[in-house]
Protein backbone atom coordinates (compact mmCIF):
# COMPACT_ATOMS: atom_id res chain seq x y z
CA UNK A 1 0.00 0.00 0.00
CA UNK A 2 1.06 3.77 -0.59
CA UNK A 3 1.23 6.05 1.58
CA UNK A 4 -1.59 8.06 0.01
CA UNK A 5 -3.66 4.75 0.56
CA UNK A 6 -2.69 5.07 4.30
CA UNK A 7 -4.18 8.34 4.51
CA UNK A 8 -7.48 7.36 2.66
CA UNK A 9 -7.80 4.63 5.31
CA UNK A 10 -6.76 7.25 8.50
CA UNK A 11 -8.95 9.92 7.06
CA UNK A 12 -12.13 7.53 7.00
CA UNK A 13 -11.34 5.77 10.26
CA UNK A 14 -11.22 9.43 11.41
CA UNK A 15 -14.47 10.40 9.63
CA UNK A 16 -16.20 7.16 11.56
CA UNK A 17 -14.77 8.92 14.38
CA UNK A 18 -16.49 12.02 13.90
CA UNK A 19 -19.68 11.03 13.04
CA UNK A 20 -19.71 9.99 16.32
CA UNK A 21 -19.98 13.11 17.66
CA UNK A 22 -23.04 14.30 15.99
CA UNK A 23 -25.98 13.75 18.79
CA UNK A 24 -28.63 11.22 17.09
CA UNK A 25 -31.11 12.56 15.21
CA UNK A 26 -34.83 11.84 15.65
CA UNK A 27 -36.85 11.60 12.56
CA UNK A 28 -40.49 12.12 12.53
CA UNK A 29 -42.13 8.79 12.48
CA UNK A 30 -39.42 6.55 13.15
CA UNK A 31 -38.92 4.63 16.93
CA UNK A 32 -35.35 5.13 17.63
CA UNK A 33 -33.27 7.89 16.87
CA UNK A 34 -30.09 7.33 14.22
CA UNK A 35 -27.11 7.65 15.05
CA UNK A 36 -24.24 8.63 12.16
CA UNK A 37 -21.94 5.73 12.73
CA UNK A 38 -23.32 3.00 9.82
CA UNK A 39 -23.23 6.05 7.75
CA UNK A 40 -19.54 6.42 8.11
CA UNK A 41 -19.11 2.25 7.44
CA UNK A 42 -21.14 2.73 4.17
CA UNK A 43 -19.00 5.60 2.61
CA UNK A 44 -15.95 3.86 3.53
CA UNK A 45 -16.82 1.09 1.73
CA UNK A 46 -18.31 2.82 -1.01
CA UNK A 47 -15.64 5.51 -1.42
CA UNK A 48 -12.51 3.83 -0.94
CA UNK A 49 -13.32 0.19 -2.01
CA UNK A 50 -13.29 -3.32 -0.73
CA UNK A 51 -9.52 -3.49 0.47
CA UNK A 52 -9.13 0.28 1.77
CA UNK A 53 -12.70 0.77 3.51
CA UNK A 54 -12.57 -2.44 5.44
CA UNK A 55 -9.10 -1.57 6.97
CA UNK A 56 -10.80 1.68 8.15
CA UNK A 57 -13.14 0.45 9.97
CA UNK A 58 -10.62 -2.58 11.00
CA UNK A 59 -8.41 0.98 12.21
CA UNK A 60 -11.41 2.36 13.62
CA UNK A 61 -12.31 -0.11 16.12
CA UNK A 62 -8.34 -0.58 17.32
CA UNK A 63 -8.24 2.41 18.48
CA UNK A 64 -11.55 2.36 20.27
CA UNK A 65 -10.13 -0.91 21.70
CA UNK A 66 -7.07 1.06 22.62
CA UNK A 67 -9.43 3.00 24.78
CA UNK A 68 -10.39 5.98 22.80
CA UNK A 69 -13.72 7.21 23.54
CA UNK A 70 -15.02 7.31 19.60
CA UNK A 71 -18.05 5.23 19.66
CA UNK A 72 -21.22 7.58 19.42
CA UNK A 73 -22.11 8.72 23.29
CA UNK A 74 -18.16 8.66 24.08
CA UNK A 75 -17.74 4.86 24.55
CA UNK A 76 -15.00 2.91 24.32
CA UNK A 77 -12.10 0.59 25.78
CA UNK A 78 -12.40 -2.78 25.42
CA UNK A 79 -15.60 -3.02 27.49
CA UNK A 80 -17.76 -2.85 24.38
CA UNK A 81 -15.91 -5.31 22.46
CA UNK A 82 -16.84 -7.52 25.55
CA UNK A 83 -20.70 -6.11 25.54
CA UNK A 84 -23.81 -7.34 24.01
CA UNK A 85 -24.08 -5.44 20.88
CA UNK A 86 -20.50 -6.15 20.34
CA UNK A 87 -21.23 -8.36 17.00
CA UNK A 88 -22.08 -5.03 15.63
CA UNK A 89 -19.00 -3.59 15.45
CA UNK A 90 -17.57 -6.84 14.20
CA UNK A 91 -19.37 -6.57 11.64
CA UNK A 92 -18.13 -3.13 10.61
CA UNK A 93 -15.10 -3.99 8.99
CA UNK A 94 -16.56 -6.82 6.85
CA UNK A 95 -19.77 -4.78 5.76
CA UNK A 96 -17.40 -1.88 4.44
CA UNK A 97 -15.31 -4.72 2.53
CA UNK A 98 -18.51 -6.30 1.22
CA UNK A 99 -20.01 -2.42 -0.21
CA UNK A 100 -16.33 -2.09 -1.56
CA UNK A 101 -16.55 -5.00 -3.51
CA UNK A 102 -19.92 -5.06 -4.51
CA UNK A 103 -18.86 -1.24 -5.76
CA UNK A 104 -15.82 -2.21 -7.88
CA UNK A 105 -17.68 -4.78 -8.91
CA UNK A 106 -20.55 -1.89 -10.43
CA UNK A 107 -18.12 0.47 -10.75
CA UNK A 108 -18.11 1.33 -14.54
CA UNK A 109 -22.10 1.68 -14.56
CA UNK A 110 -21.87 2.85 -10.98
CA UNK A 111 -25.06 5.12 -10.28
CA UNK A 112 -28.06 5.39 -7.93
CA UNK A 113 -29.50 2.14 -8.42
CA UNK A 114 -26.13 -0.25 -8.26
CA UNK A 115 -25.44 1.91 -5.19
CA UNK A 116 -28.00 1.90 -3.07
CA UNK A 117 -27.84 -2.11 -3.76
CA UNK A 118 -24.29 -2.42 -2.70
CA UNK A 119 -25.04 -0.27 0.28
CA UNK A 120 -28.18 -2.14 1.40
CA UNK A 121 -26.11 -5.86 1.02
CA UNK A 122 -23.14 -4.85 2.61
CA UNK A 123 -24.29 -1.76 5.31
CA UNK A 124 -27.63 -3.75 6.44
CA UNK A 125 -27.84 -7.42 5.60
CA UNK A 126 -23.97 -7.90 6.25
CA UNK A 127 -24.46 -5.86 10.12
CA UNK A 128 -27.53 -7.41 10.75
CA UNK A 129 -26.59 -11.34 9.93
CA UNK A 130 -23.52 -10.81 12.52
CA UNK A 131 -24.84 -8.38 14.76
CA UNK A 132 -28.19 -10.22 15.74
CA UNK A 133 -26.88 -14.06 16.34
CA UNK A 134 -23.77 -12.39 18.55
CA UNK A 135 -26.26 -10.87 20.21
CA UNK A 136 -28.61 -13.98 20.65
CA UNK A 137 -25.24 -15.81 21.86
CA UNK A 138 -23.98 -13.87 23.88
CA UNK A 139 -27.39 -13.24 26.47
CA UNK A 140 -28.47 -16.65 25.87
CA UNK A 141 -31.72 -15.37 24.07
CA UNK A 142 -33.64 -16.71 20.59
CA UNK A 143 -32.21 -15.53 17.69
CA UNK A 144 -35.94 -14.37 16.55
CA UNK A 145 -36.03 -12.41 20.54
CA UNK A 146 -32.32 -10.84 18.77
CA UNK A 147 -34.09 -10.42 15.55
CA UNK A 148 -37.32 -8.58 16.90
CA UNK A 149 -34.88 -6.24 19.16
CA UNK A 150 -33.06 -5.05 16.21
CA UNK A 151 -35.82 -4.58 14.10
CA UNK A 152 -36.72 -0.80 15.39
CA UNK A 153 -33.18 -0.14 13.64
CA UNK A 154 -33.91 -0.99 10.29
CA UNK A 155 -35.91 2.32 9.06
CA UNK A 156 -33.15 4.61 10.18
CA UNK A 157 -30.80 2.06 7.97
CA UNK A 158 -32.30 2.24 5.08
CA UNK A 159 -32.43 6.24 5.19
CA UNK A 160 -28.61 5.99 6.31
CA UNK A 161 -28.26 3.71 3.15
CA UNK A 162 -29.87 5.98 0.98
CA UNK A 163 -27.83 9.03 1.86
CA UNK A 164 -24.30 7.09 1.77
CA UNK A 165 -25.14 6.18 -1.57
CA UNK A 166 -26.50 10.10 -3.14
CA UNK A 167 -23.23 11.08 -1.71
CA UNK A 168 -21.18 8.19 -3.08
CA UNK A 169 -22.45 8.98 -6.83
CA UNK A 170 -21.46 12.48 -6.15
CA UNK A 171 -18.22 12.23 -4.68
CA UNK A 172 -17.50 9.31 -7.89
CA UNK A 173 -18.64 11.82 -10.29
CA UNK A 174 -16.16 14.86 -8.41
CA UNK A 175 -13.21 12.93 -6.76
CA UNK A 176 -13.21 9.40 -7.73
CA UNK A 177 -10.77 7.31 -4.95
CA UNK A 178 -11.14 3.94 -6.66
CA UNK A 179 -10.19 4.90 -10.18
CA UNK A 180 -7.75 7.31 -9.20
CA UNK A 181 -4.98 7.03 -11.90
CA UNK A 182 -2.04 4.99 -10.23
CA UNK A 183 0.99 6.89 -11.79
CA UNK A 184 2.99 5.61 -8.45
CA UNK A 185 1.71 1.89 -9.32
CA UNK A 186 2.64 2.48 -12.65
CA UNK A 187 5.97 3.60 -11.98
CA UNK A 188 7.19 1.01 -9.78
CA UNK B 1 -6.41 13.80 25.11
CA UNK B 2 -8.96 11.05 24.06
CA UNK B 3 -8.23 8.61 26.20
CA UNK B 4 -10.44 6.16 29.17
CA UNK B 5 -7.15 6.21 30.69
CA UNK B 6 -6.79 6.71 34.82
CA UNK B 7 -3.29 7.52 35.38
CA UNK B 8 -1.68 5.63 38.08
CA UNK B 9 1.01 3.59 39.57
CA UNK B 10 -0.30 0.43 40.67
CA UNK B 11 0.64 -2.88 40.42
CA UNK B 12 -2.21 -3.06 37.49
CA UNK B 13 -0.67 0.02 35.69
CA UNK B 14 2.32 -1.63 35.90
CA UNK B 15 1.38 -4.86 34.48
CA UNK B 16 2.82 -5.57 30.87
CA UNK B 17 -0.19 -4.69 28.43
CA UNK B 18 0.36 -8.12 26.96
CA UNK B 19 0.35 -9.84 29.80
CA UNK B 20 -3.67 -7.96 30.88
CA UNK B 21 -4.77 -8.54 27.37
CA UNK B 22 -3.73 -12.16 27.57
CA UNK B 23 -5.47 -12.64 31.32
CA UNK B 24 -8.49 -11.05 29.54
CA UNK B 25 -8.92 -13.26 26.39
CA UNK B 26 -8.49 -16.12 29.07
CA UNK B 27 -11.26 -14.96 31.88
CA UNK B 28 -13.73 -14.23 28.57
CA UNK B 29 -13.15 -17.69 27.03
CA UNK B 30 -13.02 -19.13 30.81
CA UNK B 31 -16.23 -17.81 31.85
CA UNK B 32 -18.40 -19.80 29.20
CA UNK B 33 -17.21 -22.57 30.07
CA UNK B 34 -18.99 -22.15 33.96
CA UNK B 35 -22.33 -22.42 34.54
CA UNK B 36 -22.97 -21.67 38.35
CA UNK B 37 -24.61 -18.65 39.50
CA UNK B 38 -22.28 -18.29 42.23
CA UNK B 39 -18.82 -18.81 40.36
CA UNK B 40 -20.20 -15.93 37.97
CA UNK B 41 -20.60 -13.99 41.31
CA UNK B 42 -17.22 -14.94 42.19
CA UNK B 43 -15.52 -14.11 39.25
CA UNK B 44 -17.59 -10.32 39.36
CA UNK B 45 -16.40 -9.98 42.98
CA UNK B 46 -13.27 -10.65 41.89
CA UNK B 47 -12.53 -8.28 39.04
CA UNK B 48 -14.13 -5.45 41.05
CA UNK B 49 -11.99 -5.95 44.20
CA UNK B 50 -9.00 -6.21 41.54
CA UNK B 51 -10.30 -2.98 39.89
CA UNK B 52 -11.14 -0.79 43.17
CA UNK B 53 -8.27 -2.01 45.55
CA UNK B 54 -5.80 -3.45 43.60
CA UNK B 55 -5.84 -0.89 40.75
CA UNK B 56 -7.03 2.37 43.03
CA UNK B 57 -9.59 2.56 40.41
CA UNK B 58 -12.04 5.14 41.69
CA UNK B 59 -15.59 3.82 41.17
CA UNK B 60 -16.58 6.47 38.59
CA UNK B 61 -13.82 5.09 36.50
CA UNK B 62 -15.33 1.63 36.44
CA UNK B 63 -18.74 3.29 35.99
CA UNK B 64 -18.56 5.22 32.94
CA UNK B 65 -17.41 2.31 31.02
CA UNK B 66 -20.20 -0.27 32.48
CA UNK B 67 -22.89 2.61 32.40
CA UNK B 68 -24.35 2.41 28.34
CA UNK B 69 -25.43 -1.52 28.87
CA UNK B 70 -27.18 -1.36 32.12
CA UNK B 71 -30.44 -1.04 30.54
CA UNK B 72 -29.71 -4.02 28.32
CA UNK B 73 -28.70 -5.77 30.97
CA UNK B 74 -31.93 -5.58 33.09
CA UNK B 75 -34.05 -6.34 29.68
CA UNK B 76 -31.66 -9.08 29.67
CA UNK B 77 -32.96 -10.40 33.00
CA UNK B 78 -36.26 -9.79 32.84
CA UNK B 79 -36.41 -11.69 29.48
CA UNK B 80 -35.19 -14.48 30.81
CA UNK B 81 -37.44 -14.33 34.43
CA UNK B 82 -39.96 -14.39 31.52
CA UNK B 83 -38.44 -17.30 28.82
CA UNK B 84 -35.82 -19.11 31.22
CA UNK B 85 -35.05 -18.85 34.99
CA UNK B 86 -33.95 -16.89 37.67
CA UNK B 87 -30.68 -18.90 37.08
CA UNK B 88 -29.84 -18.61 33.89
CA UNK B 89 -31.20 -15.22 33.68
CA UNK B 90 -28.51 -14.43 36.68
CA UNK B 91 -25.57 -16.69 35.19
CA UNK B 92 -26.10 -14.61 31.45
CA UNK B 93 -26.37 -11.25 33.42
CA UNK B 94 -23.57 -11.71 36.37
CA UNK B 95 -21.02 -13.07 33.34
CA UNK B 96 -21.64 -10.25 31.24
CA UNK B 97 -20.62 -7.86 34.04
CA UNK B 98 -17.93 -9.27 34.95
CA UNK B 99 -16.79 -9.44 31.40
CA UNK B 100 -17.18 -5.84 31.20
CA UNK B 101 -15.51 -5.05 34.34
CA UNK B 102 -12.83 -6.97 33.74
CA UNK B 103 -12.27 -4.52 30.25
CA UNK B 104 -12.86 -1.53 32.12
CA UNK B 105 -9.93 -2.11 34.30
CA UNK B 106 -7.71 -3.25 31.82
CA UNK B 107 -8.83 0.36 29.63
CA UNK B 108 -8.72 1.83 32.70
CA UNK B 109 -5.12 0.96 33.94
CA UNK B 110 -3.59 0.78 30.24
CA UNK B 111 -2.38 3.37 28.28
CA UNK B 112 -3.08 3.91 24.51
CA UNK B 113 0.13 3.75 23.19
CA UNK B 114 1.05 0.15 25.19
CA UNK B 115 -2.16 -1.31 23.74
CA UNK B 116 -0.88 -0.20 20.30
CA UNK B 117 2.94 -1.16 20.99
CA UNK B 118 0.77 -5.04 22.01
CA UNK B 119 -0.96 -4.29 18.41
CA UNK B 120 2.35 -3.75 16.43
CA UNK B 121 3.59 -6.55 17.94
CA UNK B 122 0.84 -9.33 17.35
CA UNK B 123 0.90 -7.90 14.07
CA UNK B 124 4.27 -8.99 13.50
CA UNK B 125 3.67 -12.48 12.34
CA UNK B 126 1.74 -10.27 9.31
CA UNK B 127 4.64 -9.84 7.58
CA UNK B 128 4.50 -12.73 5.81
CA UNK B 129 1.98 -10.93 3.95
CA UNK B 130 4.06 -8.09 3.54
CA UNK B 131 2.57 -6.11 5.93
CA UNK B 132 4.81 -4.01 8.20
CA UNK B 133 4.09 -3.37 11.83
CA UNK B 134 5.50 0.36 11.62
CA UNK B 135 3.21 1.31 8.85
CA UNK B 136 0.18 0.38 11.29
CA UNK B 137 1.06 2.72 13.99
CA UNK B 138 1.41 5.27 11.21
CA UNK B 139 -2.23 4.93 10.38
CA UNK B 140 -3.31 5.20 13.87
CA UNK B 141 -1.44 8.38 14.92
CA UNK B 142 -2.57 9.80 11.63
CA UNK B 143 -6.23 8.92 12.50
CA UNK B 144 -5.38 10.79 15.76
CA UNK B 145 -4.61 13.83 13.98
CA UNK B 146 -7.38 13.44 11.19
CA UNK B 147 -10.03 13.64 14.09
CA UNK B 148 -9.84 17.19 14.84
CA UNK B 149 -9.19 18.50 11.21
CA UNK B 150 -12.56 16.45 10.15
CA UNK B 151 -14.54 17.60 12.74
CA UNK B 152 -13.00 21.52 12.30
CA UNK B 153 -13.61 21.63 7.99
CA UNK B 154 -16.94 20.15 9.38
CA UNK B 155 -17.75 23.44 11.41
CA UNK B 156 -16.65 25.55 8.47
CA UNK B 157 -18.85 24.08 6.09
CA UNK B 158 -21.99 24.32 8.32
CA UNK B 159 -21.03 27.96 8.79
CA UNK B 160 -20.67 28.68 5.05
CA UNK B 161 -23.40 26.73 4.58
CA UNK B 162 -25.51 28.66 7.17
CA UNK B 163 -24.44 32.57 6.17
CA UNK B 164 -25.88 31.60 2.60
CA UNK B 165 -29.26 30.60 4.00
CA UNK B 166 -28.90 27.12 3.97
CA UNK B 167 -30.81 26.45 7.24
CA UNK B 168 -30.27 22.63 7.76
CA UNK B 169 -29.40 20.28 4.98
CA UNK B 170 -27.08 17.91 6.53
CA UNK B 171 -26.58 15.71 2.85
CA UNK B 172 -25.81 18.44 1.36
CA UNK B 173 -22.71 19.72 3.19
CA UNK B 174 -21.28 15.85 3.01
CA UNK B 175 -20.35 16.07 -0.35
CA UNK B 176 -17.58 19.02 -0.54
CA UNK B 177 -16.64 17.91 2.99
CA UNK B 178 -15.90 14.84 1.63
CA UNK B 179 -13.93 15.77 -1.17
CA UNK B 180 -11.78 18.49 0.91
CA UNK B 181 -10.75 16.11 3.41
CA UNK B 182 -9.71 13.47 0.33
CA UNK B 183 -7.73 16.12 -1.38
CA UNK B 184 -5.77 16.78 1.98
CA UNK B 185 -5.35 13.05 2.61
CA UNK B 186 -4.05 12.94 -0.91
CA UNK B 187 -1.76 15.97 0.03
CA UNK B 188 -0.50 14.16 3.39
CA UNK B 189 -0.29 10.59 1.52
CA UNK B 190 2.69 12.13 -1.56
CA UNK B 191 4.49 13.95 1.30
CA UNK B 192 5.04 10.80 3.22
CA UNK B 193 5.97 9.45 0.06
CA UNK B 194 8.28 12.79 -0.74
CA UNK B 195 9.86 12.38 2.81
CA UNK B 196 10.73 8.12 2.08
CA UNK B 197 7.53 6.72 3.96
CA UNK B 198 6.82 5.20 0.94
CA UNK B 199 6.64 1.51 0.46
CA UNK B 200 8.88 0.92 -1.91
CA UNK B 201 11.55 -1.13 -0.19
CA UNK B 202 14.52 -0.39 -3.08
CA UNK B 203 14.36 3.35 -1.96
CA UNK B 204 16.59 2.34 1.22
CA UNK B 205 18.90 -0.81 2.26
CA UNK B 206 16.33 -2.50 4.11
CA UNK B 207 17.23 -1.99 8.26
CA UNK B 208 18.44 -5.21 9.68
CA UNK B 209 15.61 -6.99 12.03
CA UNK B 210 18.79 -6.27 15.22
CA UNK B 211 18.33 -2.09 14.26
CA UNK B 212 14.63 -2.10 15.25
Amino acid sequence: MKSRDLAYVALFAAIVAVLGLIPPVAVPGLPVPITAQTLGVMLAGSVLGAKRGGLALLVFLVLVAAGAPLLSGGRGGLSVFAGPTAGYLYSWPIAAFVIGLLTQLFWKRFNLAWALIANMIGGIVVIYAIGVPFTALYGDISLGASFTGSLTFIPGDLVKAVAASVVAVAVRRAYPVIELPGRRAAAS
Amino acid sequence: MLSLYVPGDSVVHRARAGLKLAVLAALGIGLFLVESPAAMAGALALVVVVGVTAARLPWRALAVQVRPVWLWLALLFGFHLLATDLRTGSVAVLRLLALLVAAAVVTATTRVTALVAVIEWLAAPLRVFGVRPARIGLVLAMTLRFIPLVAEKAARIREAQAARGADRIRLGMAVPLLIQVLRMATTVGEALDARGADDAPARRPRRTAAAS
